[in-house]
């Protein structure tokens, strides 16, 4: 499928947005708001849940399902609070020894007055930097948009999964279009030329699984995930916390290391 | 030769480039004068190059290349460069990326955006990155990130601290996710180095946006900032288009995330060696001791 299908996918007004994964995936889920320094963001989920029989952290990016709530939400844009709440619920995972889940999906970190003002960059770096040496299991998933730093603000974990439709760049196509060729009709190329699909990003290694969907029907992605989450948590549990964090160092150090670049 | 020279058609397109590049190459400033962006006065380039490369009439810090901060700044003779043969390759095929690089190599004389390495200050010895901004915008990717890990993994192995100089547009969108999984990379040796109670100062310059701002840029345990120098996540033009208003003037410069708590202290060139070097003995970094500090 062309790249830029999946774009208009990952972006269909009507695909399930984070709450329907909560909904799905977890049972006895509790939302608990706030970074406790400045403010709630709307734009990201945090809470705790059940994942089968075992309790987790969940943060996950919302960007509303109709209008009303897709403004409330800011369309899933996160402002710098919505990072530090999110950090602030990893740290009590790491505290409560609960395994995370983060699922992915936003067109990217907000760009605006208020979020440069209170430190997006600062946010997101700080959560890049926190994530790498949490003791705890990460598992994150992207299941519609992934953009740029404001999803790997959420993404560096012990595993990065990707939805079959999902996509995850470092710069919007359409961004990339009127910046490299000053040309917004040339977006479906940006799209191609970015490598932003699922498979593109499997075999760039960038992601480690894709999960396969219906678009018209999440039922089996949810059946999908919940014993994939499941699974895979067991596994990394099993590992002792240093291991752990090497492991994801590793997993993150291996792109353009000096053995790749002089090939 | 010369007329030989001055009526040959280039060859081709990188050729005439080329041609036409060296004219504005920042590395040989051929004019006498220079004028100054922020007053328009003029000043002779000698004196220029005698003022840290600062405006003497109204203080504005002209953009500067990587060896030229190098010397303003490390002890004489002691910087010893680590893995300058690196050079990125086209791994995603993107279109017109092969020919960008090439340029970018001669217009700015380095193999790619950072130089990294270990010298003295002030006979403190300590590892440092210097970004490039002439070459693509001093953008991360692979090879960025790359050095800029090794930087910190040579610091933590070898117990020292790290000084970084950051300029740049953000993740080099040429290299993809590869180029964004470097914010991730580079922040987990931060972590490390930190970890470990090792000391890392960060100087942001004119201009640090984007990936490198939401990575290792506002990663330092002490971050300072040149005067005026343009630090952002996301640059002016994208907000404005955002949000359809104009901003408000200095948003976004040192000055600015100063008053909002993000970097430490606005410190002017002429006082940055003293300044690290103050920071340094404060960090009780040894002085002295081995020279070279190569692999």
């Amino acid at each position: 499928m062309e790249a830029y299908k999946r774009v208009a996918l990952a972006r269909k007004k009507n695909r399930p947005t984070g709450q329907d994964f909560i909904d799905n995936l977890f049972t006895d889920f509790i939302e608990v708001h706030g970074d406790r320094s400045f403010g709630d963001d709307p734009a990201m989920i945090t809470g705790l849940g059940m994942l089968i029989d075992m309790p987790v952290t969940i943060i996950a990016q919302e960007r509303g399902k109709n209008t009303k709530t897709r403004i409330k939400r800011n369309f899933g844009s996160s402002h710098p609070e919505g990072y530090r709440k999110a950090l602030r619920q990893m740290k009590l995972a790491e505290k409560f020894n609960r395994p995370i889940v983060c699922l992915i999906d936003t067109s990217g970190a907000f760009c605006g007055i208020g979020a440069e003002e209170r430190g997006q960059g600062q946010a997101i770096a700080k959560n890049l930097m926190e994530m790498m040496s949490l003791k705890v299991p990460i598992l994150s998933v992207v299941i519609g948009e992934g953009g740029s730093g404001g999803a790997l603000a959420l993404g560096v974990a012990d595993e990065v999964w990707m939805l079959e439709n999902a996509i995850y760049s470092v710069i919007s196509p359409e961004g990339c279009a009127s910046i490299l060729w000053k040309d917004a009709s040339k977006t479906k190329e940006a799209a191609r030329c970015l490598k932003l699909t699922a498979q593109d990003l499997l075999e760039l290694e960038v992601i480690d699984k894709i999960i396969s969907e219906n678009h018209r029907d999440f039922k089996n992605v949810y059946r999908e995930l919940k014993i994939g989450l499941y699974k895979g948590f067991q596994k990394n549990q099993a590992l002792d916390t240093d291991q752990l964090t090497q492991n994801r160092y590793q997993r993150f150090r291996k792109y353009g290391a000096i053995e790749s670049l002089t090939e | 030769m010369l007329n030989k020279g001055l009526f040959k058609k280039p060859k081709n397109e990188l050729e005439a480039q080329h041609r036409t590049k060296r004219k504005t190459d920042p590395a040989i400033p051929s004019e006498l004068c220079r004028s100054c962006p922020s007053c328009k006065q003029l000043s002779f380039s000698s004196d220029l190059e005698n003022n840290f490369h600062v405006c003497p009439k109204c203080g504005h810090h002209f953009r500067i290349n990587a060896r030229q901060r190098l010397n303003m700044i490390v002890d004489p003779d002691s910087f010893v460069e680590q893995h300058h043969d690196l050079c990125s390759t086209n791994r995603l095929e993107f279109p017109g990326y092969d020919e960008k690089l090439e340029q970018a190599t001669l217009f700015s004389h380095e193999n790619e955006g950072v130089i990294i390495g270990t010298a003295k200050i002030g006979d403190h010895q300590v590892a440092l990155f210097v970004m490039e901004a002439t070459f693509m915008m001093g953008s991360m990717g692979q090879v960025v990130g790359e050095k800029i890990t090794l930087i910190f993994e040579y610091a933590l192995k070898h117990g020292l601290p790290v000084i970084g100089y950051t300029v740049s547009g953000g993740a080099r969108m040429q290299e993809g996710m590869l180029a964004l999984m470097q914010m991730a990379k580079t922040s987990g040796a931060v972590k490390r180095h930190s970890d470990a109670g090792l000391f890392y100062l960060a100087v942001l310059t004119d201009p640090t946006t984007g990936g490198v701002t939401a990575s290792f840029a506002m990663e330092g345990d002490i971050i300072l900032a040149e005067p005026e120098a343009l630090i952002a996540f996301a640059g002016p033009r994208v907000i404005e288009q955002t949000i359809r208003q104009r901003l408000p003037k200095g948003f976004q410069r040192a000055e600015f995330l100063l008053e909002k708590g993000f970097v430490d202290a606005i410190v002017p060139r002429s006082i940055q060696k003293e300044t690290i070097k103050q920071l340094l003995t404060l960090h009780q970094i040894p002085q002295g001791g081995d020279q070279n500090g190569s692999l």
